[in-house]
């Protein structure tokens, strides 16, 4: 093969005959174009007119030009020309040392990596080289070169690992290589400090050789919890142009299966190498969440595990019985409130509305003797999981609690009264709080001096106190005693939760201590001096893939090493549970960044996959063809063969389309005002544009249908319905919004939803319609339920509940107990009425003194609604005569609906009617 | 091939589609202006007592008149006898020329109809509203005569189906009656001195009438470029250019000329022009023939 640069030719004795050209040239030069034979009956006015301008009876030279290049082209395509044709460079020799980094950035593209170093073995077996596969994050103890088809049997247990090489175990074995070799270094692409000493090792033995792709990797960093949104970050390399990923979050559903439970896309500005994006999940769905994962990415770095700290606990304070007119600083549960509000999702309450709540947590402060049933209730709550904490106080020291036996809620048994120390009235000085013990949870946390104890209750003796105390006070006596209790555990801490009896609330060490009592949360920093003294265990490790293996063989880790410490063998990512909970050791940090490896200029970088061979030959001969057709084109333009029309259609043919320039719209007054005119020229019924047109058109001809069925039925004659778009028009002229929504329906933008908020406010409807039927219930299962929790959470809308029986709703017009559409029966929510009891003798209460601002449901009312311009139904409902009835139903509700806007409560008031006339009557 | 009744140029096929034309119109009255010198009866009111059908006014009964002149119903409401006099009617003749050359043969596009085609169809139906108003039709050569009724629609489709020969057909002034009207339909692309010749003796025998210059779009565009060779129909006569797009202005010139030298000619005679592309509605063209024919 004869090559041009980069350029080879398969034939390229073809190439002479480039020669031809000028022959060819002067050929096509002389030959002008052959004149056209028209009949023509005007021929009698043409006789004796003569050409102004004689035109050469030459071919012009560009046609020439352009025939000549044609068939230029021809002759190079026919000569097979081949870009980066393949090179059979000379094969080296010497043992080879293959290097993979194997770490978690190549685990996507690890089958093409072992199918390169395959591909290197096979050539160094043809070559009768001895050959070695190395991955630096797992170097062998000593490195062995045996023949090239022993090591390709090796080859399928070469795997990846979730970490980076560790630089000194890579000099430890870069020291042990003897000998001369030639080294291909499978590179995954990061930027790494131990790159240049491996580098400057092997290359003393010799020649190097890197094989790098450069393509995106990914890495999502730890998530976040940002108040109550998880903030997710990601970083990418290499910084290109915009690009987006999508994170989903993983974790079990209430029937314990594994399932996508929501996700978010992140979004790359260019030139950016972050991307965040807060993804905002009800607390139900967030304690969840066991990992988030970018899609397709395939790698340990992709995939953030969660942990407590993205798990808001919830707490629950029992509110004292009597209500002490007593200061805010004084109360019990006022330091508890401050220490756990950032952390935990607190819910206050008696105990038999907090124990159905089934919180994790439950805080008794200062309470004594429990009544039994409460009692009862709150041991089958500890022994099913939960933990009780306990405070003591003056109350608690004042009842028998714990005195006579064991009481099953209290840890350790009390003796009578309490104990004061350092007070005025008696001898010595205020205790200060013990070394932790190295058994009890709150072992390694430093404890201020200045924490002092003045009062506390004091246990009986008995044989099992010394197991029970995880903190004690100098002297010996025990300030937080631990009993389990099934599977849960009652704590008792035998000082007040406020600051009366020691001033342990007012100290960190407090805050400290309950995070040890995994009540709160743990705050997103870890140090490694907070978890000092702990142990932890892995229960799930993550592979460089980014796939979870369930282990309990693993031995346990140090706290400080699972916090600080980089990860290897000893340490892989994964779940680690401890005492006080769980922590995940994820890949990143939250400081990770990534950056694209640069070798020195005097290795060879070649590509995983080889510049793939490029025949260039169809280019050229499709090149030589396109200008053919040109010069046909213009040939015939010459010739006078070609209409002008012909020719611009033609050219139009062969351009790419150019976008048209966008219309100039009318001025934005105008069609607002020409809007607001065809809005209130009547009443008006609007639908919110969906964003799918086929369930637009069905909303439109819906409240034309409805229209039309008011136009008869009753005095409200409402004009064509109108599409809204809440981001460009008014609404405050629609007295009721229809909003169906799909899965798909486009959240409106902060300026729609100042607008939406402010028709809601002014007195507006709007009729959400998710069209499932109704399905989803509490709408967390269909698509159009989600979508609709997602446009819903920033509007203004009050606390709903289902339609009640005697909502005005159901007798604006029509008297009706179920709001059927296309669908049956589901319940429809308004807003919810003010807590009044129905007055003995009143049929209905005296409720909502206002039009309810929204409707939801799922029952498709449009669909139902629809009718055609002759007024017969466009959709079907139901089936036969049933389904008429339903039919007839559903715009029963259209009416009673729009009368509902149009009246407000004046149906509510007529119920008044008899009680006025008869006050008249006085 | 069944020929389709637009393009269907048989003798028959043309009459027919000439009486579909013709068909909108009432019938054609062409004004009579010397009809004291025609003594041929026909449905023209003369506006003076005489032969006719149509009531013109009572007289009283004079000596000469018989008994059966004398209306009895007018007369018995007064103590004189009344004569009803009718109006004097008296037909037109028309004599029509219609281009038989080969030039007439050209149509630019398969879409658009021969020229002669048109002017032939045009020709016709001017006859058959013409016969069906009362007047008589014939050619103006000595093939056909002027006369009255239907069979002589049938031998005038039949002798405008005839092709000619040579590039532009002549008319024969001589054939003309005197006083009488003609219409000669051509592209008048051809040598203008038959024509002229034409005109001025009819304009000498007090024989009035309307040009009709039927074109091809083609003619009047000329959308040519590049090297060409023209000839005319028959290839008798031939052009040769090197740039065809050079010599458009220059032909819209002459074109306009010719048609300027035929409208003064016209108008020096007593006749009408008007020109009429393959491309337009006939009806249109026909309706001009109409008002022209009208016209005093």
């Amino acid at each position: 093969m004869w090559s041009l640069g980069p350029v080879g030719f398969l034939s390229p004795w073809l190439l002479a005959g480039l020669v031809l050209l000028p022959v060819l040239w002067l050929i096509l030069r002389a030959v002008p174009p052959a004149p056209l034979r028209r009949r023509f009956p005007g021929v009698a006015l043409l006789l004796g007119l003569d050409d102004r301008e004689s035109q050469s009876d030459r071919t012009p030279w560009w046609l020439l030009l352009l025939r000549i290049l044609a068939v230029a082209a021809a002759i190079l395509g026919f000569a097979g020309p081949v870009l980066n044709p393949a090179e059979r460079g000379a094969p080296g020799a010497g043992p080879l040392l293959i290097l993979a980094d194997g770490t978690w950035a190549d685990a996507r593209d690890w089958p093409v990596r072992v199918a390169r170093i395959e591909a290197l073995l096979g050539e160094a077996h043809r070559a009768n080289r001895p050959a070695a596969v190395v991955t630096l994050t797992d170097p062998p103890e000593e490195t062995r070169f045996d023949p090239a088809d022993a090591v390709l049997t090796t080859l399928p247990g070469l795997t990846p690992h979730p970490w980076e090489p560790d630089a000194e175990a890579l000099a430890d074995w870069a020291a042990t290589l003897e000998g001369r070799f030639e080294t291909v270094w499978l590179s995954d692409g990061l930027a790494r400090d131990s790159r240049a000493a491996l580098l400057d090792a092997l290359e003393s033995h010799g020649a190097v050789r890197v094989v790098q792709t450069p393509r995106r990797i990914l890495a999502l960093r730890p998530p976040v919890l940002d108040g109550t949104d998880i903030a997710l970050e990601a970083v990418r390399t290499p910084i290109g142009g915009a690009a987006q990923a999508t994170v989903a979050a993983h974790g079990r559903d209430p029937a314990g299966i594994e399932r996508q439970l929501a996700s978010a896309t992140l979004d790359f500005a260019p030139g950016e190498a972050v991307a965040q994006v807060a993804l905002a999940l009800p607390p139900e769905l967030r304690n969840r969440v066991t990992r988030f994962e970018v899609e397709g990415a395939r790698s340990a770095a992709a995939v953030a595990l969660t942990d407590d700290a993205l798990r808001r606990r919830e707490v629950g304070l029992v509110e004292s019985r009597e209500t002490r007119e007593a200061a805010e600083l004084m109360s019990p549960l006022h330091y508890l409130r401050v220490a756990l509000e950032p952390q935990a999702e607190l819910i206050s309450g008696d105990l038999p509305v907090l124990i159905p709540a089934n919180p994790d947590v439950i805080v008794l402060a200062d309470a004594g003797t429990l009544p039994p049933t409460e009692a009862e209730a709150l041991q089958a709550w500890v022994e099913s999981g939960g933990l009780l904490l306990r405070f003591a106080g003056p109350r608690l020291a004042a009842s028998d609690a714990g005195r006579e036996g064991d009481d099953p809620l209290m840890p350790v048994r009390l003796r009578a009264g309490g104990r004061s120390v350092g007070g005025t009235m008696s001898w010595g000085e205020p205790k200060t709080i013990a070394p932790f013990e190295t058994d009890s949870p709150f072992f390694g946390l430093a404890i201020p001096g200045d924490v002092t104890v003045r009062a506390q209750i004091v246990a009986q003796p008995g044989p099992d106190l010394a197991a029970r105390v995880i903190a004690q006070l100098s002297d010996g006596t025990p300030l937080v005693t631990r009993k389990p209790l099934g599977d849960g555990q009652v704590v008792l801490v035998h000082v007040t939760a406020n600051a009366e009896w020691s001033s342990l609330p007012l100290s960190g060490l407090f805050v400290s201590m309950l995070e040890r009592l995994a009540i709160s949360a743990r705050t997103n920093t870890d140090t490694a001096t907070d978890l000092t003294g702990t142990s932890w265990q892995a229960v799930e490790i993550m592979d460089a893939e980014g796939r979870l293996t369930e282990t309990d063989t693993r031995a346990s880790v140090a706290g400080e090493a699972l916090v600080a410490g980089d990860l290897g063998p000893d340490l892989p990512p994964g779940l680690y549970e401890g005492e006080a909970g769980r922590f995940a050791r994820n890949v990143t940090r939250a400081d990770t960044t990534l950056a694209p490896a640069r070798w020195p200029a005097r290795i060879a970088v070649e590509g995983l996959g080889r510049a793939a061979e490029r025949p260039l030959g169809g280019l050229l001969l499709a090149l030589a063809v396109a200008l053919m057709a040109v010069d046909a084109l213009a040939s015939l333009a010459v010739g006078g063969r070609l209409r002008a029309r012909t020719a611009l259609l033609l050219l139009a043919l062969m351009l790419p389309p150019v976008p048209t320039a966008q219309a100039q719209e009318p001025p934005m007054d105008a069609q607002a005002e020409a809007f607001a005119q065809a809005a209130t020229e009547s009443v008006v019924l609007g639908h919110i544009l969906s964003g799918d047109a086929q369930v637009d058109e069905v909303a439109q001809q819906g409240l034309e249908g409805l229209g039309r069925a008011l136009w008869q039925r009753t005095s409200v004659e409402p004009a064509t319905p109108m599409a809204v778009d809440p981001e460009t028009d008014e609404l405050s002229f629609f007295p009721l919004l229809y909003w169906p929504i799909t899965g798909t329906t486009p959240i409106p933008s902060g300026a729609a939803y100042d607008r939406l908020n402010a028709y809601l406010r002014g007195g507006g409807m709007i009729v959400f319609d998710t069209r499932d039927a109704g399905i989803a219930g509490l709408g967390t299962t269909t698509p159009e339920g989600r979508r609709l929790q997602t446009i819903a959470r920033p509007l203004d809308v009050p606390p709903l509940s289902p339609v009640p029986e005697d909502h005005v709703l159901t007798r604006t017009f029509y008297l009706l107990q179920d709001f059927p559409g296309r669908h049956q029966g589901r319940a429809v929510w308004v807003e919810a009425a003010p807590e009044e009891e129905p007055t003995p003798g009143m049929p209905f209460r005296n409720l909502n003194d206002n039009v309810t601002p929204v409707v939801i449901g799922g029952n498709d009312w449009a669909s139902a609604w629809a009718m055609n311009p002759v007024g017969m139904p466009l959709y079907p409902v139901g089936r036969g005569m049933a389904g008429e009835r339903q039919r007839e139903m559903a715009t029963r509700f259209g009416v009673n609906l729009v009368m509902h806007v149009l009246t407000g409560n004046y149906k509510s008031d007529q119920v008044h009617v008899p009680a006025l006339l008869e006050r008249l009557g006085q | 091939m069944i020929a389709s009744p637009a393009t269907d140029t048989t003798p028959l096929g043309l009459r027919g589609r000439a009486e579909d034309l013709a068909a909108p119109l009432p019938p054609l009255l062409a004004e009579a202006e010397q009809l004291a010198q025609t003594v041929l009866m026909g449905e023209h009111g003369r506006r003076r007592a005489g032969a006719g059908s149509n009531f013109w006014q009572y007289r009283a009964a004079q000596s000469h008149d018989t008994a059966r002149a004398i209306d009895w119903r007018r007369s018995g409401r007064a103590d004189q006898a009344f004569v009803q006099e009718k109006e004097w009617q008296i037909a037109q003749s028309v004599a029509l020329w219609v281009d038989d050359g080969a030039s007439m043969g050209f149509a630019s596009t398969p879409k658009l109809a021969p020229k002669s085609d048109r002017a032939r169809l045009l020709a016709l139906a001017l006859a058959v509203a013409l016969t069906r108003g009362g007047e008589r039709v014939g050619l103006a050569d000595h093939r056909l005569p002027p006369r009255r009724g239907r069979g002589q629609l049938s031998r005038l489709a039949q002798i405008l189906s005839q092709d000619g020969t040579g590039d532009h057909g002549t008319p024969d002034p001589k054939s003309l009656a005197p006083h009488s009207r003609a219409v000669l339909v051509s592209d008048f692309l051809g040598p203008v001195e038959p024509i002229e010749a034409m005109l001025t003796t009819s304009a000498d025998r007090g024989v009035r009438g309307a040009l009709l210059q039927v074109l091809d779009p083609a003619e009047e565009a000329f959308p040519y470029d590049g090297r060409t060779i023209f000839e005319s129909m028959s290839g008798a006569l031939r052009h040769e250019t090197l740039k065809a797009g050079d010599l458009r202005d220059r032909y819209l010139d002459r074109l306009a000329e010719r048609r300027d030298r035929l409208s003064m000619l016209a108008r020096a005679t007593g006749w009408q022009f008007s020109a009429h592309r393959t491309s337009e509605s006939a009806a249109s063209a026909l309706l001009w023939l109409y008002a022209a024919l009208e016209r005093r």
